[in-house]
Formats: C-alpha cells, structure tokens, sequence
C-alpha cells in the first residue's frame, strides 16, 4: 500500500527524475532516506514547504539545486517556487559547509565591541574571506545577526557553542581548539 | 498522566506540588512577586538576569531562573494555568477582552496597538476558523527579552496563547519563532508537549468545550518576518514578504483567515492582568502606557542585562539606577531604542519619559526593546550607518521604496565615513528619508530612515565635521584616524606586532615600536591589546601624519 501511494505521489518514471536520483547527495543511500524521511513526515502539513527545508538545512547541511528539484517532483510545487523561498532566508544555504562554522555576531553590542576586529583575525588565520571555507572543508568563516547575547558582547559562536567578551588574542587559541580534532584522528 | 479537567483540581495539584517542593527545598511559593522572591544564588551565575535593581518590577520575567523551564509542575507551583482555568470556567470571551481592555494593555512588539482591541477586530470579524500567532522573531539587534521568556518561562506565554485564542475564538495557534534561537526553539517544543500530555492543550480544556491546540514554526534567518503579513507568509510556507495592509491580519490573515498576531511579551502579560486584575496593572505606567516593559540594555553601560521597568521611567534612571551609570566614568552620548528602525535619543533629553508617545515624539519608538547605550566615544555617523547597513541587507527587496532607498542612504553614508562626503549629502539623506517613511509597504522602510533622521536632528554638528573638516570627532571612523605608538609609554613587549593582521608594526623587543602608516588598515586590534596604553588614535587621514606628529 505504502509502496504504491509512494509510486502515485513520484509519479517519475520520467527520464529526468532517473539523472536526479544519479546526482549527488540524492545518490547516497542515507542521504536520500533522510530527505524521503521528511518530506514523508512534513508534506501534508500546511505550509510544511518552510518546515521541510529547515529540517533539511538542519540534518543535511545544504539544500543544494538537485535537492531542491526532489523536493518540487514530491511536492508538486515548482522548482522556481521552492528555490525562491530558499534564496530569500538567509539560513538556507545551496553549497555544503565546513564541518565546524564560527560564526561572527554582527548585533549592535558586538558591532560597537569589536567584532570587526575578530573577523580580521580569524581572517588572517585561515587566510580565507568571511563567508568562505577553508580549503580542507574544516572551517566556515560566517558573520551572523544578533544571537542575543548582547550583555556578553562581543561574541562568537563556534558551531552551538557562544563564547563571550572575545578579545582578538582569544582567535588564535579558539582556532586551535576546533583543529584539534582533527590533529588526534 | 491524568489530564486536569477543572479549575479545583488544578489548584489541588499546586497544593499537592508545593507540599511535596517544601519536604525537598525551602522554596518560596507565595503569591506575590518582588525581589524577596528572587533565589540569589542562581542569579549571581546569570550574567543576563540579575536581581531587579533600582525601580525595577518583575512582571513579565517574575518566574525567569526561578523556575525549571522544562517543568511544567514548577510553572503550576507559581500559579501556573489558574488564569487559564478562570476565564474557561467563569467568563465569556467578551469579558477575557473587557479585562484586557481595562487594564490598558498595548502590544508589546513594538508599534503599540490596544491589545483588547486587536482581539476585538479578529473575534467580530465572521468566520468558523480562527488563528492566533505567538509573533518571536526577535530580530532587533541588540534585543533578547523575548528569548529569555522563551527560554525561561514559556508556559505563561502558551497560556497567555491559550486565553486569547478562547476570547477571539481561535483553536489553532502558532508561535513563530526565529531560528538563531535553538534553545527557545527546544523549550517550545518540549513545554508544548506537557501542556498536551496535562490536557491543558488539545480537546475540551479544563472539561469546557474549548479546544486549542499550538504548533511551533521557526523562521530561518530573516529580519523582515517580524512584520506581521510577512510572519503568515512565512508560516504559509512562502517567502516571507510582506504585502499591502489593508486589509489587516485580523479580517484576513493566515490563509485567509482572521488572525491576531501578538508579541511574546504581551502573552507573558495575560495570564497576570487575569490573576490580579486589570487595576492592578493598569497602577503601573502611565496614562496611556500602562504596566511594564522589558528592555535589553546594552553598550557602555555597567551593569547591561535584562531589565523590567515600569512604563513612565525616564531614561535617566535607567541608565544611572538600574544600569549603574556608564563605564570607566565616561560621559553618556545617546541612547539608541527601538532597534534599526529606532532612532538615537541624545543625552540632552535623559530625563525623557520612557512611554510609546514620548518616544515617538522624541523620534525614537519603543521597538520590542533593545536599548543600546553609547558613551561618548561612538560616532553617530558610523552607528547611522551601521543600522543602514542592516537595514539594506534586511529589505526583502519587495517595494521599491525601501530596496532602493536603503541602498542609496547606505552608498552616501559610507561615503561620508570614508571622508568623501560632499556638500548636499545631508539634503540628500532627508530628502530620500521622507520618500521612503511615506512610500514603503512595511514598517521596515518606513522606519528605516529613523536613525539617520534622528541622528542628523541630534548631531548635525557631527556629519558636517566628517563631510566638511573630514574629521570623525569620535575618532572611529576608519579613514579619518590614524593610530601611532607613544614613545614613552611603549615597553617593547611585541604584543601589538604579534597580533597586528597585516604586519604593519615593527621593531625591537624592550624598545619602542613603530606602525608603518602605508601598511596599516586601522582595525585597531593594536589599540584594544595593548595593556600599556601605548597606543593613541590621532585624528586626520594617513597621508595627513606629517601635520599631526
């Protein structure tokens, strides 16, 4: 039963839907169970179009333009549509990140704490542009609105986890913190 | 779990928790708020929530650290859910809205609007399904009241949802909540959940024929679904864009629907004025601001953290009382409220009453509350175009108005920074002000503008000096300072050319060091390292050194 509603709801023996399922991240298996999780879950909801891509965004990393053309030929709605919505919110990202990001507040008490400052230093050490991933995919360089964590400005949040009242001379050990991890494996 | 089904066995649960709390810790479960209540100890560790302090009163944030967020036993201790149970058991919607009415509640997002009113609109509004919106997207720099409610105490705000949606009629609510909040977002869930698993949410609350039921959505990082159409949008699945009002949320809002969109802090709110009673609040405030605000004060204040004041205090007493004065003794400047689309009140006008006319008046507005306090090293020209910055970036792009005029104060403000500012720059500013106060579809660009207008009527004398003198007499504007080394007091630690970026300091360890001007970007890092004070900003630009030396 389960496998035909499945078949009705694709209804994609079409050609393009056989190269989209070749592409990658939808060519891995766990991957592709992931997202079918979702969409699976989310797509009676009303309005779940926002809840499905923040679930992907979250579990996947990326909802990168083969994603987005899965999700249109499951949902029905078109593509255009979907990467409207995902080029609007900042959020949503189309590339894959590093595994670690830090993020830079950019709140009025971090902005008129320093945060400037912070961004040039880290720049300096990873030798990258805010916004931009080393080139080992280790570390995303990203500035972020208002975590609201004013009263401890200025602040960076390394993955989930805020440091307040950084001082630049804080960048260099916090860097080292993050690629340590990959120095013991 | 048994479900609660009235109001006397709610109350005999609370006797039943608090029993078994004073066998466990000497708590305090009393019916009044006020700092006796608050448990020093797990303030002393909050570096956001301290004890009240000054004229303080406790309202919307009296649970907050007092009570496990995650437990919903902790919430009914402090009578949790009784306003809940009264109004199902003993008042008519109409009554739930005549309460609120008198107790002169104004949305607390900012804009003001009667809250009784608001809920009076969407409830005569015809029409089987309903919607009532928990609007958290807190996105104000430098605001997080709303977070640490969330975080800290998110069943009054479910119940204060639950009350409205029985007085307009609602049996579906949602709380929109911005992603940069995680935690928030997991305390939602979960408090959500025990509600449902108490009965207090879901089929015939409390054994009444009401029923209500309340889903999370999280937004993913945009400024502008705080804007009321834009939030449905949002929850609809779409791009959060706004669209034209009217007609409002509450005759067509969520697909469709009549909807009534309240701010966090105004639900937090309810479930007190039904307790106590709307004369009660209404004794606090003003004549028409009543009760009381919360407000994230920040910058250069002492003590910055979360506050809640009575409406009607001047501004005076919450810089110098409850925030302790500004630091290292420095003089205050301006205090900026209502975030990007507030304005910057300078010190000039300190004993202002902080209410939703007066600031307004003064060409600020109250915004959902953050307060940024500035000393007098900030450059006002620079703060404008920070928020013009964010504002540009934040403009869904939608009308016109905003998408281009943001763009177009935000290139003229740069320039003025930059110290190529020209004769007529501020003309300009105002001219492209007023186009966009009257001409943009949302709040965003009509208030956008604000702090530019406001710093412009309060510090003129600024601008003129960056576009005419080309001098920041705050000394922040990058390419009109330019740093160097005192001699005198420069030990040679090489603490500075450590840290310098770009590798612009030079010289020998113990000996007094040298920036290279041509070398040097002036991002200060050597200024806020150094821990001889060795370091001075001048004024002037770098090719201008031989004058100034």
């Amino acid at each position: 039963m389960e496998d035909q509603s499945s078949k009705q709801t694709y209804g994609l023996s079409t050609p393009s839907m056989h190269l989209l399922l070749n592409e990658f991240p939808l060519n891995q298996v766990e991957s592709r169970e992931i997202i079918d999780k979702i969409l699976l879950s989310f797509k009676d909801v009303p309005g779940g179009l926002m809840v499905i891509l923040n679930e992907i965004q979250s579990q996947i990393g990326y909802i990168s333009q083969p994603i987005q053309e899965y999700i249109s030929a499951i949902l029905n709605i078109p593509v255009s549509t979907i990467t409207g919505v995902v080029s609007f919110y900042s959020f949503f990202t189309t590339k894959p990140r590093g595994d670690h990001t830090i993020k830079f507040c950019m709140g009025t008490a971090c902005y008129v704490g320093g945060t400037p400052q912070l961004m040039r230093k880290a720049e300096q050490i990873l030798d990258i542009q805010t916004g931009d991933t080393t080139p080992d995919n280790h570390i995303t360089m990203e500035v972020c609105r208002c975590v609201g964590s004013c009263s401890q400005a200025p602040v960076v949040v390394v993955d989930e986890q805020l440091y307040g009242r950084v001082r630049p001379s804080k960048i260099p050990p916090l860097i080292r913190e993050i690629m340590k991890t990959y120095e013991d494996s | 779990m048994t479900k609660i089904t009235s109001l006397n066995q709610l109350i005999n649960l609370q006797e039943q928790i608090i029993e078994k709390k004073r066998d466990e810790i000497t708590s305090h479960p009393g019916k009044s708020w006020g700092p006796e209540k608050f448990a020093p100890q797990a303030l002393k560790e909050d570096q956001e929530l301290d004890a009240p302090r000054g004229k303080e009163i406790r309202v919307v944030l009296r649970n907050c650290t007092l009570i496990d967020p995650e437990s919903l036993d902790d919430y009914i201790s402090e009578d949790g859910y009784q306003a809940l149970a009264m109004v199902l058991e003993q008042n008519t919607p109409e009554q739930v809205i005549e309460t609120i009415a008198q107790s002169g509640l104004r949305g607390r997002g900012g804009a003001g609007f009667p809250t009784a009113k608001k809920w009076e609109l969407t409830r005569n509004n015809p029409g089987t399904q309903k919607f009532i919106i928990c609007n958290a997207d807190e996105g104000d720099p430098g605001a997080f009241m709303n977070r640490r409610v969330l975080e800290g105490d998110p069943h009054s705000v479910l119940e204060g949802m639950a009350i409205a949606a029985y007085a307009i009629g609602a049996q579906q609510g949602y709380v929109y909540c911005r992603a940069e909040y995680p935690i928030a977002v997991r305390t939602l869930i979960h408090a959500i959940q025990q509600a449902q698993d108490y009965g207090i949410l879901g089929n015939n609350i409390f054994g009444s024929d009401f029923s209500f039921n309340i889903e999370l959505r999280m937004g993913a990082g945009a400024f502008v679904c705080g804007e009321e159409t834009a939030l449905i949008a949002s929850i609809e699945g779409k791009r959060g864009e706004p669209r034209p009002r009217p007609p409002f949320p509450a005759v067509s809002g969520l697909w469709g629907k009549p909807t009534s969109i309240n701010n966090v802090e105004t639900f937090a709110n309810i479930p007190q004025i039904i307790l106590t009673g709307p004369e009660w609040f209404a004794s606090m405030g003003t004549e028409k601001s009543k009760g009381t605000k919360t407000f994230a004060l920040a910058g250069d204040v002492n003590h910055t953290g979360l506050i809640e004041v009575p409406l009607g205090i001047t501004l005076r007493e919450i810089v110098y009382d409850v925030g302790e004065g500004i630091k290292k003794n420095k003089g205050l400047k301006a205090i900026q409220t209502g975030g990007p689309m507030g304005g910057c009140i300078p010190a000039s006008m300190i004993d202002l009453q902080v209410d939703y006319e007066s600031l307004t008046a003064a060409g600020s507005m109250m915004g959902s509350g953050g307060m940024i306090v500035m000393d007098e090293d900030t450059c006002m020209v620079d703060i404008a175009r920070f928020f013009m910055e964010f504002t540009k970036e934040e403009s869904c792009g939608k009308c016109t108005p905003c998408r281009v005029g943001t763009y177009s104060m935000l290139q003229i403000l740069n320039r003025i920074c930059q110290g190529e500012g020209v004769e007529g720059d501020i003309e300009e500013l105002e001219r492209l002000s007023k186009v966009m106060k009257v001409h943009s579809l949302c709040g965003l660009g009509q208030g956008a503008p604000n702090p530019v207008i406001s710093t412009i009527k309060h510090f003129r004398a600024e601008y003129e000096a960056h576009i005419y003198d080309k001098h920041c007499p705050a000394k922040v504007c990058k390419a009109l300072i330019h740093y160097e080394i005192i001699k005198d007091s420069c030990t040679g630690c090489t603490f500075c050319a450590k840290n310098c970026p770009v590798g612009a300091i030079s010289g020998e360890r113990r000996k007094p060091h040298e920036i290279d001007q041509e070398i040097c970007i002036q991002c200060g890092i050597c200024f806020q390292t150094c821990n001889f004070n060795a370091i001075e900003i001048l004024p002037g630009k770098v090719q201008l050194v031989g004058e100034h030396s």
